[in-house]
């Protein structure tokens, strides 16, 4: 629609001037997994029985579901409450608490692994501050724990745009026909929190599905874990591309499972008249109490432990003579973190720019492919690579450029939505006059697409450029001799049992997304 | 904003720039904080760089089967001879001088891979919760029910993987497999390496634990109350496995003699007093100076059980027994 005013000849050569590049996008993300595919299909189908059928897979599906259900509820405990009392309250300071409240997204699973694991033991901050040997968590609980603090952000920026967006007539008028506090809650408000819960879990239970640090780190059996063994332990690649085969399985299912459930669901309002923004609930005194045990607990929990854990272990041992590594370390985390950001914005360009402008189901099937490098867990993602690249494509293999392009393509969908926004608001008709002013569809892209979208186009950089800084299993499974970013760093020192030589790495990747975090959230309030 | 994407496009081509391709490639299925060190000696003395792939032992015995002729590395440096077997024809020989180095024992009998330090597979055991009368006499006891739930062990770990090789060699296919069912029916504790094992003991979260000797003096060295000791099988037993880490350069590796520069550099007095004193191994050749309390590998031979390392390159059975058993 919004193309309609462009002549059909100019529009089918700008589209055709895209769709190449948009289409080599979605053959990078398939390519890969069809070669799982095939290798997976290699071996006969007895030892592919012999393999599967066996209890440990059974096993593995049990813990793999239990981590899942464990953080989505322990998640949700925690975010849904600290979400209203920042929305709906009079509480004080609930400006500070939200900060605190997102904040925690700079702390990586396996970094919060390592401060569980640093709590506790012979030579645990426990012991040492307070005298008491803690048992080393571990397990579900220990993973449940470390992914569930972590990951609740995502649930809490969902639910708190949910909650100050929705509109307060309709939790008025069930309370005029005689609804109860705790009823409006459970027949109102939470059916329409439904959509941005689910947004929430999604993002959350794909982190789960996928997460290798710190399930890795506390022992916890689940299949991105026992992808890992099969593939470090014994590279027994049969059996890896089999068990990386059901992750991509399982995670697309809940993708899936996830988008059903929301075409079923309508929310919108069908009166007239605008909705009404919700009024601030006014906490007694008793309940701001129980408010601020609740998040002081949370805030300690998921921020206090790793930086008093981490000021333990860093004040055991002076920094200053592991300094020139962890320099090296940051610079290496850097120059594949920058290049993909680069890369991944450059790939969701004509991606979004197809999308947007030229609708069409190529352009929506090439959409949904670039999605696939974020929702297949990360370790399946990279194993795919390596087989591709040693098969296919030799002279990428075990080099920086290889790591470089799957970090672009596993997180191409965290540039594609920013730039995808941007583009939806900046007005096709200037596009339009800069044609008929003469521009080419380039000229036009380059002097007046370009400056309109140079907002969400910088979002995606900067989305795509932390997130990589941080990234474990594709580094684990991509990175060349030599290479050893942070995060490699730290997982190796942490799994050797060397909680002091891994404190600066931890440290390191801590203040750097915190940094980037408080960042963001200053640009988001300027907006604001 | 602006500014600061120009920082990062800076990044990003300064990024681009590639590393010099002269670097030695070392595949090391050692730790880290094990090889670090004497890799900065290395090129400090030659001016060699080198890059260091890290990873399990096997896997990269597996990757270099994957890879062929095509591999970067020049070299593979394993934590047990038997990865190096199952890879065998893919390395080149070695010179002469070089595996003169080391008595016959110690190597390839075709002279693809050479001993770099010598390791022997011990039981530590906590201080305060074993009793010496509770040290078994064999690592076949570790199976009874006084050890439920109180053995760590670390399937994934190259050692652990040779041990359970040799013992293959020594009781047979049927006896190691049984021993490793029922240490798993007995509850056997997962670890992912041996210094998370012996890390594990004085947490708290086992009692005893395999693992090769050079660990525990680690941890003493930073604390001598650390609670966890080491305990011996009796005399002759095959958990007193005596092994070695060993080298070997790949045939396809197209800087030989730098390569074996490497190799002769990790036999020089320097770095093999380095093994003694610095990581608790057993040097290979007799031109170091031992502490007092460190027995050479001639002292060991009456403990450990009479296996040749030549005949442990069956890793593959190895893995097939361990995933069979359900731990991999």
């Amino acid at each position: 629609m919004t193309a309609s005013l462009v002549p059909a000849r100019r529009r089918s050569a700008g589209q055709l001037l895209l769709l190449a590049p948009a289409l080599v996008v979605g053959a990078l993300m398939l390519a890969p997994l069809f070669d799982l595919v095939l290798r997976a299909l290699e071996a006969d189908a007895a030892t592919v029985t012999s393999l599967l059928l066996r209890p440990r897979t059974f096993e593995l599906l049990v813990n793999t579901a239990a981590l899942a259900a464990g953080v989505l509820v322990l998640a949700t405990l925690i975010a849904l409450p600290l979400a209203w009392l920042t929305t709906r309250t009079d509480l004080p300071g609930r400006r500070i608490l939200n900060v605190l409240a997102v904040l925690p997204l700079a702390v990586p699973g396996y970094v919060m692994a390592y401060a569980l694991i640093g709590l506790s033991g012979n030579y645990g901050f426990m012991n040492a501050v307070f005298g008491v040997t803690l048992p080393r968590p571990q397990g579900w609980l220990g993973a449940t724990l470390a992914l569930s603090l972590y990951t609740y952000p995502y649930l809490y920026l969902n639910l708190r745009a949910a909650l100050s967006g929705l509109d307060q007539t309709l939790e008025e008028s069930a309370r005029a026909l005689g609804c109860g506090p705790r009823e409006v809650f459970t027949r109102v408000t939470l059916p329409h929190l439904m959509p941005a819960m689910m947004a929430g879990w999604l993002v959350i239970g794909l982190y789960t599905i996928g997460d290798f640090g710190a399930v890795a780190l506390m022992r916890y059996e689940v299949f991105s874990y026992a992808l890992y063994l099969a593939y470090s332990s014994a590279f027994d690649r049969l059996y890896a591309a089999w068990i990386a085969l059901i992750l991509v399985v399982i995670a697309l299912a809940v993708v899936w499972w996830e988008a059903r459930l929301r075409e079923d669901i309508r929310l919108a309002r069908t009166g007239s008249g605008s909705g009404v923004r919700p009024r601030l609930t006014a906490l007694p005194p008793l309940a701001c109490a129980a408010a601020y045990g609740f998040s002081g607990t949370v805030v300690l929990a998921a921020l206090g432990l790793p930086v008093a854990v981490l000021s333990f272990w860093l004040l055991r041992e002076p920094v200053w003579p592991v300094l020139p590594d962890l320099l090296r370390s940051f610079s290496q985390s850097l120059s594949a973190a920058a290049p993909a950001a680069l890369l991944a914005v450059l790939l969701a360009l004509p991606v979004a720019v197809l999308a947007v402008r030229f609708p069409s189901p190529i352009s929506n099937f090439v959409n949904r492919l670039a999605f696939i490098g974020y929702a297949v867990p990360a370790l399946a993602f990279a194993l795919a690579f390596v087989f591709f690249a040693l098969e296919a494509a030799p002279f990428l293999y075990q080099t920086q450029a290889l790591l470089v392009l799957v970090y672009a393509l596993a997180f191409l969908a965290l540039a594609l939505g920013p730039i995808r926004s941007a583009l939806y608001q900046a007005r096709p008709n200037l596009e339009d006059s800069a044609r008929s002013l003469g521009y080419g569809p380039v000229g036009t892209f380059i002097h007046v697409v370009l400056p309109c979208i140079r907002r969400g186009v910088t979002a995606g950089l900067v989305l795509v450029f932390v997130v990589a800084m941080k990234e474990l299993p594709i580094a684990f499974l991509l990175s060349p001799a030599g290479f050893r970013p942070l995060a490699i760093q730290l997982f190796s020192r942490t799994s050797e049992g060397m909680l002091i030589a891994a404190a600066p790495y931890a440290a390191a990747i801590i203040a750097f997304s915190g940094l980037t975090v408080a960042a963001v959230l200053r640009h988001e309030g300027r907006l604001e | 904003m602006n500014r600061s994407r120009c920082c990062l496009i800076a990044a990003a081509v300064l990024a681009a720039v590639p590393a010099t391709a002269q670097n030695l490639t070392l595949y090391s299925g050692r730790g880290e904080t094990l090889v670090s060190p004497i890799v900065a000696a290395f090129t400090e003395e030659t001016g060699i760089e080198v890059d260091v792939r890290y990873a399990g032992t096997s896997e990269l015995a597996v990757l270099l089967q994957e890879e062929g002729e095509a591999s970067p590395a020049d070299l593979f440096w394993s934590q047990d001879p038997g990865a190096l077997g199952a890879v065998a024809d893919l390395l080149a020989e070695l010179p002469a001088e070089i595996t003169d180095l080391v008595p016959s024992a110690l190597r390839d009998d075709e002279g693809r891979w050479i001993a770099t330090s010598g390791r022997q597979r011990v039981l530590v055991v906590s201080t305060e919760r074993v009793e010496e009368e509770e040290i078994p006499e064999s690592i076949l006891d570790l199976t009874g029910e006084e050890y439920r739930g109180r053995v760590g062990w670390a399937p994934t770990n190259g050692s652990f993987q040779l041990h359970v090789t040799a013992m293959r060699e020594a009781l047979g296919e049927e006896e190691t497999r049984e021993w490793l069912e029922a240490m798993v029916a007995n509850e056997a504790v997962v670890f992912s390496n041996n210094a998370a094992i012996v890390q594990g003991i004085a947490d708290g979260e086992a009692d005893f634990g395999l693992v090769n000797n050079y660990y525990l003096p680690r941890f003493l060295a930073s604390d001598p109350e650390f609670p966890v000791r080491i305990a011996h099988f009796a005399d002759g037993d095959v958990g007193n496995l005596l092994s070695v880490a060993a080298i070997g350069i790949t045939a396809s590796s197209d800087q030989q003699e730098e390569a074996a520069a490497f190799v002769e550099f990790l036999l020089s007095p320097q770095a093999q007093q380095y093994f003694a004193s610095q990581v608790k191994e057993y040097p290979v050749t007799s031109s170091v100076v031992l502490d007092s309390d460190q027995p050479t590998l001639d002292m060991l031979e009456t403990s450990a059980p009479d296996i040749d390392l030549n005949s442990l390159s069956d890793l593959e059975g190895t893995l097939e027994l361990l995933r069979e058993a359900g731990l991999l």
